[in-house]
């Protein structure tokens, strides 16, 4: 099966500066596809290769099996929602979601028909005499979806559309993003920093750092099994355990991840200690609502666990046992 | 330990007092009424443009209404109408049509030269390249009008080094042919409509330069990319986003360039036939004919036409992205 896109050693470096360096990617047609890392990996600058506002200078992408070298913007079938959404100011919604199909010499009323299906796509009927002007952040970022997908692109490319919303409404997008794009079949490239938000949507997730993807899996594989410490430090904030560390517990002299929710904190006094645990300091306790995220200190080594609420809790600055399940144990791939 | 040393806390008072005196109370009047501030720095101005500037505009508008005895050349101040009359007899309407027609052909050639320009420094101009564009564009506008002026006569004269260089390319035939045209010809460049039309873009482009480009600069680039994403060529983008967005810049410079050109006076009296402009023709009104109604008429033209060319530009919906 040809992939939806596809980099072979693809590179763009700017100067000296190697913003996406030989990245190899292959994304399934009717994939939602995150590529999550820190601000500067090469996301963002990979999702302007896949749009063709950024050229290769090395390596080639393919769109469907198709060369897209050279290829500008206006003659590959993918559409972007931009992360401060680009609506244009001086049209209204109606023309701004009939855009597409107007410089494709679509007529008027069909157009504007097209577009008033997709403005009730993403639950926006009867807002197309607006401007984007008197729009909230959230409607414009539907109106840019509406816009995008009007087009019926093969590739829909989102660079962190749900930035700029609020928690709540960033939540309830995600839900939606996701049953829009199984509800339409369309492949969706993603672009975040937020793992959060890259675990809960995509099939699959790209972790990005320094210009280079580090690991690629499903939401599970990156989360419960990371290659490397970057990966594991990055999502999720995993517990990262020095190779001396791993050692007295694994046998082997490897980097090691463990997630601060298999982390079972007991108090030290109460006479449970068989020589298994970690004996630990507890630093602060940080209440989160559904749980409370604990620090503490290992002789030095500092640890977050997770408990959740309504577990009785040690006091800050109590010596604390730590116990945790061998199997939540993950050794990495990365040397020692 | 040494916070508390340099700033004794439980010494200072949670409200400090008034610095007393008229400053202080003037300063905390001001605090409290911002709008007593505002009122004492516009005053002035206001009185200025309102009272000097505007007053006596309508004191010259008052003095279309008037008429101009033919035999004693005396000033009749009665009302009427008959001063605009006169700017319908054909001479007259013959300088209104050339000056407009001269007016819109120089806003046209400025716009179109401005566009570039303005985009590259709009879209590329960075630091010292920006201070070199602002450099460019704002020096011809440090030196004397007149110098500017005699120095085109000399560029464009028949001795003149675009005719000696023109001879160098074997070109000359070009300008020959281009002079022997009715109305845009004439004996050499320096006397000709052509001249003048050139003198007046160089002397405008800058006000119509500034404008585009600021309009330009506010618009976000990822509008451009947003265009072509959603399959617009480079000329389609143009047309439905730039041309839109930078449209109030245009219309910015054109009333600058439009209304400049439709008031001057000195530069087809120096570059041009010795047929007049409306400038000219106010020029001489006022001063050798003494005729003060028909040189006030006169001037209410160009008012008259920029009223109008606002209003077109307003429904053309030129202000919308404002």
């Amino acid at each position: 099966m040809t992939s939806a896109v596809s980099f072979q050693k693809a590179s763009r470096h700017f100067g000296s500066v190697r913003a996406v360096d030989a990245v190899d990617l292959d994304i399934a047609p009717g994939e939602f596809f995150a590529m999550l890392g820190p601000s500067g990996s090469g996301k963002t600058t990979c999702l302007r290769l896949i749009a063709g506002f950024e050229q290769p200078t090395s390596g080639s992408i393919s769109i469907f099996g198709e060369r897209a070298e050279g290829v500008p913007p206006y003659r590959r079938n993918v559409n972007t929602v931009f992360q401060d959404y680009a609506l244009f100011p001086h049209l209204n919604v109606l023309d701004n979601v009939a855009y597409g199909l107007m410089v494709k010499g679509v007529g008027k009323a069909e157009r504007h028909k097209a577009a008033e299906e997709a403005l009730s796509l993403v639950r926006l009927p009867g807002y197309g005499a607006r401007r984007p002007g008197q729009l909230s952040g959230g409607q414009r970022q539907r109106v840019a979806l509406a816009r995008a997908l009007v087009n019926q692109p093969k590739v829909l490319l989102l660079d962190e559309p749900l930035g700029a919303l609020d928690l709540k409404l960033r939540e309830n997008m995600q839900e939606e993003l996701k049953s829009l794009q199984k509800a339409l079949g369309i492949t969706f490239v993603f672009v975040t920093h937020d793992q959060g938000e890259a675990l809960s949507m995509a099939d699959r997730v790209a972790v990005f750092n320094d210009g280079k993807i580090m690991q690629i899996g499903t939401p599970e594989d990156i989360y419960q099994r990371p290659k490397t410490r970057f990966v594991a430090d990055f999502v999720g904030s995993s517990n990262v355990l020095p190779p001396d560390f791993v050692q007295r517990y694994s046998g082997q002299h490897r980097w090691g991840s463990l997630r601060p929710e298999s982390i079972r904190v007991g108090r030290a006094a109460s006479g449970v200690t068989s020589g298994e645990g970690v004996s630990a300091r507890l630093v602060s306790t940080n209440y989160l609502g559904a749980t409370t995220k604990l620090a503490l200190d290992a002789d030095g080594l500092r640890l977050h666990a997770i408990a959740p609420a309504g577990t009785a809790l040690p006091a800050e600055g109590e010596a604390v046992v730590l116990t945790f399940n061998r199997e939540h144990l993950h050794l990495m791939d990365e040397p020692a | 330990m040494s916070l508390d040393a340099a700033m004794p806390r439980a010494k200072a008072p949670a409200i400090l007092p008034g610095s007393g005196g008229l400053r202080g109370a003037l300063s905390d009047l001001f605090w409290r009424k911002p709008k007593v501030l505002l009122l004492l720095m516009l005053l002035p101005p206001v009185l200025w443009l309102g009272i000097v500037y505007i007053g006596s505009l309508f004191a010259l508008l008052a003095q279309s209404f008037f008429s101009i005895d033919e035999f004693s050349g005396l000033i009749n101040r009665q009302f009427t109408l008959k001063t605009y009359g006169d700017l319908f007899q054909a001479a007259n309407l013959d300088i209104i049509l050339r000056t407009v027609t001269m007016a819109a052909l120089v806003t046209l050639a400025s716009a179109v030269i401005a566009f570039p320009i303005a985009y590259y420094a709009a879209r590329y101009a960075r630091g010292r390249w920006k201070a070199l564009f602002y450099l460019g564009i704002m020096l011809p506008l440090w030196s004397s009008y007149l110098v500017k002026i005699y120095a085109w006569k000399l560029i464009l004269a028949k001795e003149g080094i675009l005719t000696w260089l023109l001879a160098k390319l074997h070109l000359l035939w070009v300008l020959d042919a281009w002079l022997s045209l009715p109305i845009v010809g004439g004996n050499s460049l320096s006397v000709s409509f052509t001249g003048t039309f050139i003198v007046f873009v160089y002397v405008w482009l800058p006000f119509m330069i500034l404008p585009v480009q600021a309009a330009l600069e506010r618009v976000p680039g990822n509008l451009v990319e947003a265009s072509s994403d959603l399959g617009a060529s480079p000329g389609q983008t143009f047309r439905n986003v730039l041309f839109p967005l930078a449209l109030p810049g245009i219309v910015a410079g054109s009333i600058f360039t439009f209304s400049l050109t439709l008031g001057d006076y000195i530069i087809p009296q120096i570059i041009g036939t010795s047929r007049l402009f409306i400038g000219q023709a106010v020029y001489s009104q006022q001063g050798t004919a003494g005729n003060i109604p028909l040189a006030a008429a006169f001037t209410v033209v160009p008012i008259v036409i920029m009223g109008f060319y606002l209003w077109g530009a307003k429904r053309m919906g030129a202000f919308d992205a404002l």
